[in-house]
């Protein structure tokens, strides 16, 4: 229990980054799932919060140029409900909507599950292997940033004092591409990934690959970009051989720790399978899409 | 540390609280405003004993700050039945005997009320997935799952009162 706490909820993003500027114990509050735990087991002991759920800008998805740009509070299960998002990244709004309950999801957001920085983050490895980016907002102004690039280690990101992510990013969809994304846990529903993996392919008129990215997450401190597995399917239709070399690289790519959901073997491993799953699931919906 | 005062809407009565910025509407709920029907299990969201509903979607009341109810709407299990009239979903766990303590009952109303108050019609899986966020360590799952199947066909009027 902290000895002064204030809570303040702006109406403007400007009045959020000038009460994050004069206090660097304030934090913003999203969705609060990962954050009031943290909270409530005293490992947070922030000054101020600021809950950003009341600033219109940042709730909602817009269109953005070709593409999408997703307010940072909005919460998983709004992701579903825009059609045209959860046509054009069915891999990202599916990753999105895996996290806990239905109950987590009608608060939790992207932005909080990208900035709380737990390496097993379900939405993380769709939103890097589709190439996403954010508006990073801060009192030096504004930048846009990777999604791969915002977290540095558990818990950690690159986000400097006072700077909020504002939305999430996602490109135009053009025909011939696809993005999947799927997780391993013990049981069906509300567990943590031991291994996810997410692809975003791009397939020319003849059926072979000009485009791939590959991420997995809960398999190193932070999700991450196998860019020798995206290599390994350009050019190629696919075939097992390719497919092999892809999951090899998702598998020299990791670096996991050993606990009670897996063992450093079991996730090396499985990071392979899930890679090969979601790249065939990306190329039926990229097919779909032609 | 100072007080945040809380104008808020419980079950359709406006209400008004004094909360410190770090009470969880959980908390609020039972503690300022008696509403001691939602339950705390676990604190942490992932038992769902403490499920209200909040501008429409249902959430852990212990994962929402007071504060963050201001000028919202909060539906609770107290506000389930209507005029001392349970709700089918109340009716037919009873009916079923789809609890033993109780303890984890309100959140999987809640949960189970706001399932058919979007979709009159689930399938056995949609039940399971939607109430994956409630746990209950006495009876199992399946009676509660056949207790909203059974209030759903009531609702539809496919079958009788419990």
């Amino acid at each position: 229990m902290m000895a002064t706490l204030a809570f303040h909820a702006p109406k403007t993003l400007d009045e959020a980054i000038a009460l994050l500027a004069v206090d660097p114990r304030a934090i913003p509050l999203a969705g609060g799932t990962d954050l009031i735990v943290q909270l409530r087991s005293d490992r947070l002991e922030p000054s101020a919060i600021i809950d950003l759920k009341r600033i219109e800008k940042l709730s909602g998805v817009r269109r953005h140029g070709d593409g999408f740009a997703i307010g940072a509070a909005t919460p998983c299960t709004a992701l579903k409900e825009d059609a045209e998002l959860a046509a054009a990244w069915p891999g990202v709004v599916e990753a999105a909507n895996l996290i806990g309950s239905v109950q987590v999801r009608n608060r939790a957001t992207m932005a909080g599950n990208l900035c709380n920085a737990s390496p097993a983050a379900d939405s993380v490895p769709a939103l890097v292997a589709a190439g996403a980016t954010c508006l990073v907002v801060g009192t030096g102004g504004e930048r846009e940033v990777p999604v791969k690039d915002i977290p540095t280690g558990p818990g950690k990101t690159s986000l400097k004092p006072g700077e909020v992510v504002a939305e999430i990013r996602l490109p135009g969809r053009v025909g011939g591409e696809g993005d999947a994304y799927l997780r391993s846990i013990p049981r069906t529903e509300m567990d943590i990934a031991v291994v996810g993996a997410g692809a975003n392919l791009a397939f020319g008129p003849d059926g072979t690959c000009t485009a791939a990215r590959i991420a997995v997450g809960a398999v190193a401190p932070t999700v991450v970009l196998v860019n020798e597995a995206g290599e390994a399917l350009v050019g190629t239709r696919l075939d097992d051989t390719a497919l092999e070399k892809m999951a090899e690289a998702v598998r020299s790519a990791c670096n996991p720790i050993d606990d009670k959901r897996g063992t450093v073997e079991y996730r090396t491993a499985m990071a392979g399978v899930l890679a090969k799953r979601v790249v065939a699931i990306a190329r039926d919906r990229a097919g779909e899409k032609a | 540390m100072s007080k945040l005062q809380v104008s808020t809407t419980i079950n359709g009565d406006p209400q008004e609280f004094l909360c410190d910025p770090d009470t969880t509407l959980l908390d609020a709920l039972r503690e300022e405003l008696g509403l001691t029907g939602s339950k705390e299990g676990c604190g942490s969201g992932d038992c769902g004993a403490c499920t209200v509903i909040l501008d429409g979607k249902m959430v852990c009341s212990c994962l929402v700050l007071a504060g963050e109810a201001e000028g919202r709407q909060v539906n609770t299990i107290e506000g389930v039945a209507e005029g001392g009239e349970l709700h089918p979903v109340q009716s037919n766990f009873l009916e079923l005997g789809a609890l033993q303590c109780g303890f984890c009952t309100p959140g999987f109303i809640v949960a189970a009320k706001a399932l058919l108050d979007r979709d009159p019609n689930p399938s056995e899986t949609e039940i399971r997935y939607w109430l994956a966020g409630n746990l209950c360590r006495c009876t199992g799952y399946d009676k509660i799952v056949r207790a909203v199947q059974d209030a759903a066909a009531e609702l539809r009027q496919e079958r009788t009162p419990a």
